[in-house]
């Protein structure tokens, strides 16, 4: 559980990956599909390299043990630029279908007159100015996903067991069994699952499980510039992300459905729901 | 692309449970309100329903055998369903579908079998070659027509309906419950649903039959029976009263509460919903058929037969357009607001051609009526049925017919 010698896991820093992770956003967004594709494959090809030099095989062989980990994530709004790389690097990462997300940056515009909220395309192509009718006081940009609830009513309603919660917390879907019925998407509060209109099954984030368990971050927090978005382990007592929920002051998304969100923010604003 | 008043999550623009969905719960209403009037004469021993009982039981039956149809056109992968009874997960509400499907099947079926029985008998005694071994096999086998048999079947055809009942009120509102019980969407989330969904299913149930046993009536050149038309504008009426009651009852609530939800939910009926809730679903679906069915129910000694008649197929007409505006309303208009409670979606619109498209409703609807037709054919559902199965010049008339009804 305790890996004091294990790779530096969350937090903003990356350094193998930051500079292949930060071609500047205006090439990122320039860049046609398939290359962004492609960036993605050998940004993650370059971080695995990398992390296998560092990796210190944990007791107990090399496989991964659901049971040592339990995850969560840290959102700080505040330091959100709404450059919508991570949109981008999900999308990228995931190969998720246009017109859907599993993650997304809402905009938020507020003043006494009013407010406004936007994100366009989910904030994949960045946000172009906006005109409000009201003077505005306050903008901000608040990143949004699944937030791998504990009690998920996601889960609770699939008739056939289709989406299920690993024993590290995160809440995945079986593509060979779903049925596609549609009831997660119906049950989800946040809106962060879709219908694949390929695959005719349920989709959603599922915190890039295929790297989180090869030791890597998902591909979300691995391209945001800002350090906006972390990822930890719960079970790792000097872990930043652990350390942050522990002991700052952190908000989830519509406390009032109490699904127990392990999805925690910093900073959020009374508008966001 | 869909086109958003407001802010909707970027997942929420997409209506996932199409028309397929406002069509299963049409479909299963008219099972359960079928089967309530059938009910009303088996269990409650309602003799003014003696003329539509059998009629009841098989359009329940007939609406039943394509009630699955809808769920399967509309799930991504159909070949999977069997999984739900396979390996369900058990705290889904939609995992008990097979589990309360098939169990009422099962009790329609052997209802039907119990009421249809004499004639079974009667027609594998008659008929020859493969009529014969068919309608043997109908019989299972027993040929047994003393009036013992026939006190037994009557007594176990009275025990199914009595457990048939809440078995369909259960079918029903568990459908009510799939929406009621989603706390992430305000417009579905509420108690109340179940019940909406149960006491609308009556409506249509008796609406359909209002209209159907005049039209079968009419196509077989019988009389129709003044008191049981009346009868059923009467319990019609009476399920109108209580759904419309619940459904407003439902939106004040929010509206009084002035719930967080309700900036939204009113936006959504007076915008988006404007024309099936507020004009189909509250005005012209109920209002108008309230007046007219209270006319009927409160001067039928003044009504000329016809008048009554025509207005109970008006309004019973009317009913069945307000029920599905009801189900188009709670399925659909639940998916136009976006559960950011920021956004609206631009309306939906079925396609025509499409998997889930307007004609495969159609097709749906019509489905049962041509099952009824095939029904009739062989286990004719007016007992002294022209259309008796057995060979055209040498059928005798069936004289124990009557008495079969029950």
């Amino acid at each position: 559980m305790d890996h004091p010698h294990s790779p530096p896991t969350p937090g903003p820093s990356a350094p193998p990956a930051a500079d292949a992770a930060d071609p500047g956003r205006r090439d990122f967004l320039g860049a046609a599909l398939t290359l962004a594709g492609g960036a993605a494959v050998l940004l993650a090809g370059a971080e695995a390299a990398a992390s296998t030099e560092a990796h210190v095989p944990p007791p107990g062989g090399d496989a991964y043990n659901w049971e040592e980990h339990r995850w969560a994530y840290v959102i700080d709004t505040s330091k959100c630029i709404g450059c919508g790389s991570c949109v981008r690097g999900c999308k990228a990462e995931n190969d998720v279908p246009d017109g859907f997300v599993r993650t997304w940056v809402e905009r938020y515009i507020a003043g006494p007159g009013g407010s406004y909220v936007d994100s366009p395309k989910g904030g994949l192509d960045g946000f172009p100015p906006v005109p409000t009718a009201f003077t505005p006081t306050k903008a901000f940009f608040v990143p949004k996903m699944c937030n791998h609830c504990k009690e998920t009513p996601c889960v609770q309603v699939c008739p056939v067991g289709a989406s299920y919660r690993t024993k590290d917390g995160v809440v995945m879907v079986d593509g060979k069994s779903c049925i596609g019925c549609g009831y997660c998407v119906q049950a989800c509060p946040y809106g962060s699952r879709f219908l694949n209109p390929q695959t005719h099954t349920a989709e959603k984030c599922t915190w890039c499980y295929h790297r989180i368990t090869k030791g890597l971050k998902p591909a979300c927090v691995e391209v945001c510039p800002t350090g906006t978005r972390a990822f930890g382990d719960m079970l790792r007592e000097d872990d930043p992300v652990r350390q942050t929920i522990d002991h700052e002051r952190v908000s989830i998304l519509q406390a009032h459905l109490l699904t127990e969100p392990q999805c925690f923010y910093l900073h959020l604003d009374m508008e966001v729901r | 692309m869909p086109e958003i008043t407001g802010y909707a999550f970027p997942n929420d623009i997409h209506v996932h449970w199409s028309l397929m969905i406002v069509m299963y719960p049409y479909i299963t209403g008219f099972v359960a309100g079928a089967f309530i009037v059938s009910a009303l004469f088996h269990v409650f021993g309602r003799e003014e329903f003696r003329p539509v009982a059998r009629l009841a039981m098989a359009t329940s039956l007939c609406f039943m055998a394509v009630a699955t149809l809808p769920l399967n056109l509309h799930l991504g992968h159909p070949e999977r369903s069997w999984l739900v009874m396979v390996t369900p997960n058990l705290s889904s509400a939609m995992a008990g579908f097979g589990m309360l499907y098939s169990t009422y099947l099962v009790i329609l079926v052997l209802e039907v079998w119990f009421v249809w029985r004499q004639e079974i008998i009667q027609y594998a005694r008659q008929s020859r070659g493969w009529k014969r071994a068919f309608y043997a096999t109908l019989a299972l086998g027993t040929y047994d027509t003393s009036p013992e048999a026939i006190a037994i079947d009557h007594r176990a055809a009275t025990i199914l309906a009595a457990i048939g009942l809440p078995g369909a009120c259960m079918l029903h509102g568990y459908v009510g419950f799939i929406f009621g019980a989603i706390k992430a969407n305000p417009w579905w989330s509420s108690p109340l649903m179940p019940v909406i969904f149960l006491l609308s299913a009556a409506v249509s149930g008796i609406a359909l039959l209002s209209i159907l046993y005049q039209v079968v009536a009419k196509l077989n050149r019988r009389a129709i029976e003044g008191r049981t038309v009346a009868a059923l504008a009467r319990w019609l009426w009476f399920f109108l009263i209580l759904t419309m009651t619940l459904e407003l009852l439902e939106i004040i609530m929010l509206a009084y509460e002035k719930s967080e939800s309700w900036h939204i939910i009113s936006q959504l009926l007076t915008t988006r919903l404007e024309f099936s809730f507020i004009t189909m679903q509250m005005v012209v679906g109920g209002l108008i058929p309230l007046i007219l069915l209270g006319v009927v129910v409160l001067m039928d000694r003044y009504l000329h037969d016809r008048v009554r008649n025509s207005l109970c197929v008006a309004s019973a007409f009317l009913l069945l357009l307000q029920v599905f505006s009801m189900r188009w309303n709670i399925v659909i208009g639940g998916q136009l607001l976006s559960k950011s409670f920021r956004g609206l979606r631009s309306p939906y619109s079925p396609e025509i051609f499409d998997r889930e498209g307007i004609l495969v409703a159609i097709g749906l609807l019509i489905g049962p009526f041509l099952l009824l037709w095939i029904f009739n054919r062989i286990l004719p559902i007016f007992g002294d049925d022209a259309h008796a199965p057995a060979h055209h010049g040498d059928s005798t008339k069936a004289p124990a017919a009557e008495v079969a009804a029950g």
